[in-house]
């Protein structure tokens, strides 16, 4: 009987976020090469600030994935979010950290109902978000009544501003993006709770008999998400300066890319929360770096498509190949 | 058998109805301690529901269950694993992509002391190694490392965890639900050896299986399951393979030990009469 630890080198080259990683650092690399203004800290904050809201959307997607659900409503719940804190700051005079929290509690909401309908009456999540993708797109037109709201007061845009890091300026919402991410790491990797997740995602029966409550939890995990959903939705607000109905409609799609880029399995209970700052990054990267480049934002998105299927295929190959 | 003692785990007139299907009708069950008990019994005589009002996962619609003498009621799995009853189910031991030290302790995680675990709810990831590797190594269970997931275990190895889990827990008794249905014939025999070292750790152990050359290997005595009941305790020394079959299918019933034709065709096709 031995038992040994795996030696560092080896956990990281077997740590699930190894290949996006090398991926991130290889586009670096070739965007860095080609164009002259692409290693430098402005450029770096620009491309934070373009997936911070998205990367904080994909902060509850990866959750949600990992217990082998889906949220197709996500971008959605934050454009509802993000007009129910402009418009009771602005519209209805609310404090505005009273506005802020009304509008975190809401998305809360969201989860929370999403939560009951997969647990309570078994639905499957895909069903149920997109079911809740047109209740809550709805929802934001008619109360909002397609006005975009504007004239922010200065709690609604203070993620937005900027502190001074060396020579770059940086979004207090693009450190508190990171912040959430090392959080959600800590949480899901050493403590119990992200294991049950983690347990949870592989066989919910598994993790029944072994006396977690896996409604409770699955409730707890999308009512979490919306609450973090309700944080991007004021990273969102912050960055416009608007409260805009129209805002988030594929960034349900470009947070599922995010968790898929970063390693995530679709099927639940594998995968890491800093993959999936990584897919974000990687996104942001390419789009960035192809804009520096010229090449028009249409090719952007091909180029997004093919990574996601490539990344996904790697991924399976690679899978097939330990067994 | 004959014992001063009280059995562990006793049970007496269980019930249980699913609309018209009777699974239990009035079954009885004991286990003695330091045994272990093969449960047998076709498809369908109450092998399953019994193991299930025993450790929690059904209720009863009547009969008693006794935990060394005392009555007891098990609302849950959860509840009845608080009183020491430690189940190993078929194919849903293990969180496949989870590792060994955070499989044995899914559930019962253990935290650092102080602040840190305290507040920050904080793993003790070394300890649960630790202990892990100890539990793991008192079964004699060989692994390269904890910390590989339990996916890239072979599934002699991945039922090991999960025996070994289940001991560690397990304060009164262990069930194992076909443990070795899916594994070949050199994994069997491990797990087979790992039960007698549960066994002579002094935990008893309910096996329920249908692999009699196991059953014959293993068991100390065999409860025999049929119609929703214990129709006969039998001894493995005392009685043979092709009879301990004959009564589990009904073709022998069993009054005062005695093993008596109650189906001449059906005896006569197994080759007894």
């Amino acid at each position: 009987m031995t038992v040994t630890e795996a030696t560092l080198p080896r956990r990281l080259i077997s740590t699930p976020v190894a290949g996006p990683l090398a991926a991130l650092l290889l586009a670096c690399l070739f965007f860095g090469l080609n164009t002259g203004q692409f290693f430098t800290g402005p450029n770096f904050s620009l491309i934070i600030q373009q997936v911070m809201v998205v990367g904080t959307l994909a902060i509850g997607q990866t959750l949600i994935i990992l217990t082998a659900g889906i949220d197709l409503a996500n971008g959605a719940i934050m454009a509802f979010g993000g007009i129910v804190m402009t418009k009771l700051a602005v519209d209805s005079g609310l404090p505005a950290l009273l506005a802020i929290a009304a509008g975190l509690a809401v998305c809360a909401g969201f989860g929370l109902v999403n939560g009951l309908l997969v647990t309570r009456i078994s639905l499957p999540p895909f069903i149920v978000t997109l079911g809740m993708l047109n209740v809550v797109f709805a929802l934001t037109h008619i109360y909002s009544a397609e006005q975009t709201v504007t004239n922010l007061p200065a709690p609604l845009t203070f993620l937005g501003q900027t502190f001074r890091l060396g020579q770059t300026n940086v979004t207090y919402g693009s450190l508190l993006t990171i912040l959430l991410f090392l959080l959600f790491a800590y949480l899901l990797g050493s403590t119990a709770w992200g294991r049950h997740v983690y347990a949870l995602g592989n066989s919910p029966e598994v993790a029944r008999l072994t006396g977690i409550r896996t409604r409770r939890l699955t409730v707890g995990v999308y009512t979490l998400a919306g609450f973090v959903y309700g944080i991007a939705a004021l990273l969102l607000v912050s960055r416009t300066g608007v409260g805009d109905p129209q805002a988030g409609q594929t960034d349900n799609l470009d947070s599922i890319t995010a968790v898929v880029l970063g390693g995530t399995s679709l099927f639940g209970g594998r995968g890491m929360v800093l993959g999936t700052l990584v897919g974000a990054l990687i996104v942001g990267v390419f789009r960035n770096g192809l804009q520096l480049m010229g090449v028009p934002s249409i090719y952007q998105t091909l180029i997004t498509g093919i990574l996601v299927i490539l990344a996904v295929a790697v991924d399976q190959l690679s899978r097939r190949r330990n067994r | 058998m004959t014992s001063p003692q009280t059995p562990v785990l006793q049970a007496r007139g269980l019930v249980k109805r699913y609309g018209h299907v009777t699974a239990l009708d009035g079954a009885d069950f004991d286990l003695w301690p330091g045994e272990v008990l093969a449960v047998i019994g076709d498809n369908g005589a109450g092998k399953t529901s019994l193991i299930k009002a025993l450790t929690g996962a059904l209720q009863p619609d009547a009969g008693e269950i006794r935990l060394d003498g005392e009555p007891v009621r098990f609302r849950d799995p959860l509840d009845a694993r608080r009183h020491g009853i430690e189940t190993v189910y078929q194919d849903l031991a293990v969180a496949a992509s989870l590792d060994i030290a955070t499989n044995m302790f899914l559930g019962r995680e253990l935290r650092k002391p102080g602040v840190l675990g305290r507040v920050f709810r904080l793993l003790d990831k070394k300890r649960m190694r630790e202990e892990s590797a100890r539990h793991m190594a008192e079964l004699k269970i060989g692994l390269r490392s904890l910390t590989q997931p339990v996916e890239s275990l072979s599934g002699g190895q991945r039922q090991g965890v999960a025996v070994a889990r289940a001991v560690a827990w397990a304060t009164h008794v262990v069930v194992m639900d076909e443990p070795t249905a899916a594994l070949g014939v050199k994994e069997s025999g491990q797990v087979l050896d790992m039960i007698r070292r549960v066994r002579d750790r002094g935990t008893p152990v309910v096996l329920i299986s249908h692999n009699m050359p196991h059953v014959f290997e293993i068991a100390d005595r065999i409860h025999v399951q049929r119609l929703g009941r214990r129709v006969a305790e039998l001894s493995p020394g005392e009685h043979g393979m092709a009879e301990v079959v004959a009564i589990m299918t009904g073709a022998l019933q069993v009054s005062e030990g005695k093993a008596v034709v109650a189906d001449q065709g059906a005896a006569r096709a197994i080759g007894l009469s």
